[in-house]
C-alpha cells in the first residue's frame, strides 16, 4: 500500500518533469517566436532562486534579513566580470581600464556562479558575526544598510578598474538556451530544499519557533543562524549572477532596496516557510506583472464595445486605463491577497501531490462543517424563539 | 571550548571528583554516592537586587532533589544560572567535577556587589545553554516551551540534532543517512516508551496540557542527559495529574538512570518524591534536609505562611 503510493508519487513527479521539459523544448525550438515566454520563464526562475534563498533565512530560520539585493549585487558583478569575453573588456572598461590581475581571466558560467556563491557566503559569514546578534527589526535595518553599502561600493570610482564604477558591466554572454537557466535554478532550489529537510533544517525551524527552547536542546543559536545566513546569501549571490546573465549587464541601479522588497513580496505571497510557495510566488508576481499589461494601454470605448464607433460615446477615452495603471491594479490585488489570504498561497506547508489530491475533500469538509454550523445556529435560534414564546405566554 | 575537549575534561574531572569525594568524606551521603551537581556560594545580582544570595547545594547521583521557596525567592534564577542563561555574579557551579560556571564581580559590579563571599572566586567561566545541554544537563520550562507548530515527532527529533555526527554538507546530500536513521529510530523508541507514539504526527500545540508537559520532558530526555532539571513540572495540573506526575518522575529516574533537580510549588509532589529538599527565601537558603525535616522547620513554615512570631 505504502510502496504503491510512493511509486504513484514518483510517476506523477516524472510526468510533471517530462511535461516541463517538453514545454521548454517547444519554446526552445523557435526562440524568436517564443522570446517573450522565454523571458518571463527565465526571469521567474531566477527570482524563484532568490525567493527561496530569502525564505531560508526569513521563513525557516526566522531571522528578518533584508540583505538579499546586496548579495545579488555582489553575485551579479562577480559573474559579470568573469564571464565577459576577454576581447571586449578594453572596450567595456574604456574609461578606467581593467585591472591586469583579472583582465585575462575568463571563467565558464558555472564556475563564475560558484565563485559568486563562495564570495557571498564568505562575506555573509563575516558580516553575520556582528549582525546576527541582533534581533528582528534591528537585524532588518542592519542588513538593509549592508545592502546599500554594497551598492555604494560597487558604484565607487576607486574600484573602477574592477567594477567599472557606475557604468557597470555589460555585454555578458547570454544563456546558451533556456535549459541552462532553468536547470541551474532547479539545482539551486533542490540543494536548499534538501538542506531544509535535513537535520540542520529542523534546527533552523527550532530556532525560528523558540530560540530559548532550541538553545536548551543543545542547538548553538549563533552557528545555526550563521549557517542559514551563509547558505541563503550564497544562493542570493547565484541568483544575482543569473540575473546579470539574463539581463546581459550588471548595474548597481538594478539592486536597490526595491528589489529586496519585490522578492520579499514573492516570499510572503507564496507562503512564509514554504519552498514551493516561494516558487509559485515568484512565477505569479513576475507573470502577473506581464498579464496585466493590457491595463497599460489607452483605449476608447469603441475598442471595447463593438458597434459604438461613430457615436460620441464611442470616441471618448476609457477613464483610468493608461501607462502605469497595471501597477495600481497589481498593488490592489496584493492587498486583497494579504487581507483575505494572509498565510500566502501555500501557507507554511509544502505543496505536494497528497495535498493537491486532498483539496476537494478538504473543501467538501469545510462546506459540510459550515452547513452543520448553520443548522446548529438555526436550531439554537428556534429554541430561543420557542423559549421566548413560552415566557410571553406565561 | 570544543565539545570533544569538554567531554575529555569532563571524564577526567569526573574521575577526580570520585577520588576527591572518597578521600574527603564530607558526609555519609557524599561518600556513598557520586556527586553530580554542586553549587558553591552562588550569588546572582541584578542591579541592586540580590536575587540569589550565597546558595550552596549539591545533588548526588540518582537523587531527586527539590528546590522550594515562596514566589520570588530566586528559584528560577538559580535554575537559569545552572542552565547557562545567566552568568552568576559570584560563586561556582560544578557538574560531574567539571566547573561549568564560575563568576566573580568585576569592574562596576565589584563596587556595587552586595552579596557575600566576595573575593573567594577569581575566574569568570561561562558556558552557553547549548554547551551545558551538551555536557548533560537537560531542562524543561515553567511555561511550556515546545515548538507548537511542529509535530510531536519533530519536537523530539530536533533534540537529537546536537549529538549527531554530521556536517551541513553530509546532511544536505544524505551522506549521513545511517545517522539520520538512528536519530529517527531513537526518537520512535523514546516516544513509544513515553506512550506518545500514537500522537507522533499531531501538532505539539494541539495536545492537552498534561500531555504537552510529558512531551517537553520526553524532548529533554532525547538529549541523553545525566541531570534533568524540571522547572515547576506540576504547574497548572490537578491533584490527580500531579500524582501521576510524581510516579512518572520516579519512573524516568530509574529507567534512564537520571539525577533530577526540580523546582516546585506543589508541596504534595515535593514531599512525595524528593530525597532531599532545599528551601530558599529572598535568595537565601533557609532550610535543607529530608522532606519531614524541611516540612517541620519553623523557618520554612514562616516563609510559606508568614507566621511572624516563629522567627
Amino acid at each position: 500500500m505504502k510502496t504503491s503510493k510512493k511509486s504513484i508519487r514518483i510517476i506523477a513527479d516524472a510526468v510533471l518533469v517530462a511535461l516541463v521539459i517538453g514545454y521548454l523544448a517547444l519554446l526552445q525550438s523557435n526562440t524568436t517566436a517564443h522570446s517573450y515566454a522565454i523571458t518571463i520563464i527565465e526571469r521567474s526562475c531566477i527570482y524563484a532562486v532568490a525567493a527561496v534563498s530569502m525564505n531560508l533565512i526569513i521563513g525557516f530560520t526566522g531571522q528578518f534579513s533584508l540583505g538579499t539585493a546586496g548579495f545579488m549585487c555582489i553575485g551579479a558583478y562577480v559573474t559579470g566580470i568573469f564571464t565577459i569575453p576577454v576581447k571586449m573588456r578594453d572596450q567595456i572598461y574604456y574609461l578606467y581600464g581593467m585591472a591586469d590581475c583579472i583582465h585575462d581571466i575568463k571563467l565558464p558560467l558555472i564556475a563564475a556562479l560558484a565563485l559568486s556563491a563562495l564570495l557571498c557566503g564568505l562575506i555573509a559569514a563575516v558580516i553575520g558575526w556582528p549582525v546576527l546578534r541582533l534581533k528582528s527589526d534591528y537585524l532588518a535595518i542592519a542588513t538593509l544598510g549592508f545592502s546599500e553599502i554594497v551598492r555604494a561600493i560597487f558604484g565607487w570610482d576607486g574600484l573602477g578598474k574592477i567594477t567599472n564604477a557606475s557604468y557597470g558591466v555589460s555585454n555578458i554572454p547570454p544563456f546558451a538556451n533556456i535549459f541552462e537557466c532553468v536547470a541551474i535554478c532547479g539545482v539551486c532550489i533542490l540543494i536548499m530544499s534538501l538542506l531544509i529537510r535535513s537535520s540542520y533544517g529542523r534546527a533552523f525551524k527550532a530556532v525560528r519557533d523558540d530560540d530559548v527552547a532550541a538553545e536548551a536542546m543543545g542547538i548553538n543559536l549563533f552557528r545555526t543562524k550563521q549557517l542559514s545566513f551563509v547558505v541563503s546569501s550564497a544562493f542570493a549571490g547565484v541568483a544575482g549572477g543569473l540575473l546579470a546573465v539574463f539581463m546581459r549587464s550588471a548595474v548597481t541601479s538594478t539592486f536597490t532596496v526595491a528589489l529586496t522588497y519585490n522578492i520579499l513580496l514573492m516570499v510572503v505571497l507564496g507562503g512564509i516557510g514554504s519552498v514551493s510557495g516561494s516558487i509559485i510566488g515568484a512565477f505569479l508576481v513576475t507573470g502577473s506583472q506581464e498579464w496585466l499589461r493590457f491595463l497599460d494601454k489607452e483605449y476608447v470605448f469603441s475598442d471595447l464595445i463593438p458597434g459604438l464607433s461613430g457615436t460620441v460615446f464611442g470616441s471618448a477615452q476609457v477613464p483610468l486605463l493608461r501607462n502605469g495603471f497595471r501597477m495600481v491594479i497589481f498593488s490592489i490585488l496584493l492587498m486583497v491577497v494579504v487581507l483575505f489570504w494572509n498565510h500566502g498561497i501555500t501557507g507554511s506547508k509544502e505543496l505536494s501531490w497528497a495535498r493537491i489530491i486532498s483539496i476537494p475533500s478538504v473543501l467538501r469538509e469545510r462546506k459540510l462543517r459550515k452547513a452543520e454550523e448553520a443548522k446548529r445556529r438555526e436550531q439554537e435560534e428556534a429554541a430561543a424563539r420557542a423559549l421566548e414564546k413560552e415566557v410571553r405566554g406565561q | 571550548m570544543s565539545v570533544q575537549e569538554m567531554e575529555k575534561r569532563k571524564d577526567s574531572a569526573a574521575a577526580e571528583g570520585v577520588k576527591a569525594s572518597e578521600t574527603k568524606s564530607e558526609t555519609a551521603a557524599a561518600q556513598k554516592k557520586e556527586n553530580v551537581l554542586r553549587l558553591e556560594d552562588l550569588t546572582m545580582q541584578f542591579g541592586g537586587v540580590v536575587a540569589v544570595n550565597n546558595l550552596s547545594l549539591e545533588v548526588n547521583k540518582g537523587e531527586i532533589v527539590a528546590l522550594i521557596g515562596p514566589n520570588g525567592a530566586g528559584k528560577t534564577t538559580a535554575f537559569n544560572c545552572i542552565t547557562g542563561v545567566y552568568q552568576p555574579t559570584n560563586g561556582r557551579i560544578t557538574f560531574l567535577g567539571q566547573t561549568l560556571m564560575e563568576g566573580c564581580p568585576t569592574g562596576r559590579a565589584a563596587k556595587t556587589y552586595a552579596g557575600e563571599k566576595a573575593g573567594k572566586y577569581t575566574k569568570n567561566i561561562h558556558h552557553s545553554p547549548d554547551e551545558i545541554c551538551r555536557a548533560g544537563i537537560a531542562r524543561t520550562f515553567q511555561n511550556i516551551r515546545l515548538f507548537p507548530k511542529q509535530s510531536v515527532f519533530d519536537n523530539v527529533l530536533v533534540a537529537k540534532h546536537m549529538r549527531a555526527k554530521q556536517n551541513p554538507f553530509t546532511a544536505t546530500f544524505g551522506l549521513n543517512h545511517a545517522e539520520e536513521k538512528r536519530m529517527r529510530e531513537e526518537t520512535w523508541a523514546l516516544l513509544k516508551e513515553q506512550n506518545l507514539d500514537s500522537y507522533a504526527s499531531y501538532e505539539a500545540g494541539s495536545l492537552p496540557y498534561g500531555m504537552q508537559r510529558r512531551l517537553e520532558i520526553a524532548r529533554a530526555l532525547a538529549t541523553d542527559p545525566k541531570l534533568l532539571c524540571l522547572d515547576e513540572p506540576a504547574a497548572g495540573m490537578n491533584p490527580q495529574e500531579t500524582l501521576d506526575l510524581s510516579d512518572f518522575i520516579k519512573k524516568i529516574r530509574d529507567q534512564y538512570h537520571l539525577t533530577i533537580l526540580l523546582i516546585e510549588h506543589h508541596m504534595n509532589l515535593v514531599m512525595g518524591i524528593s530525597d532531599r529538599i532545599y528551601c530558599i527565601d529572598f535568595g537565601k537558603l533557609i532550610a535543607k534536609g529530608t522532606a519531614e525535616e524541611v516540612a517541620n522547620d519553623p523557618k520554612v513554615i514562616s516563609a510559606y505562611l508568614g507566621m511572624q512570631e516563629v522567627v
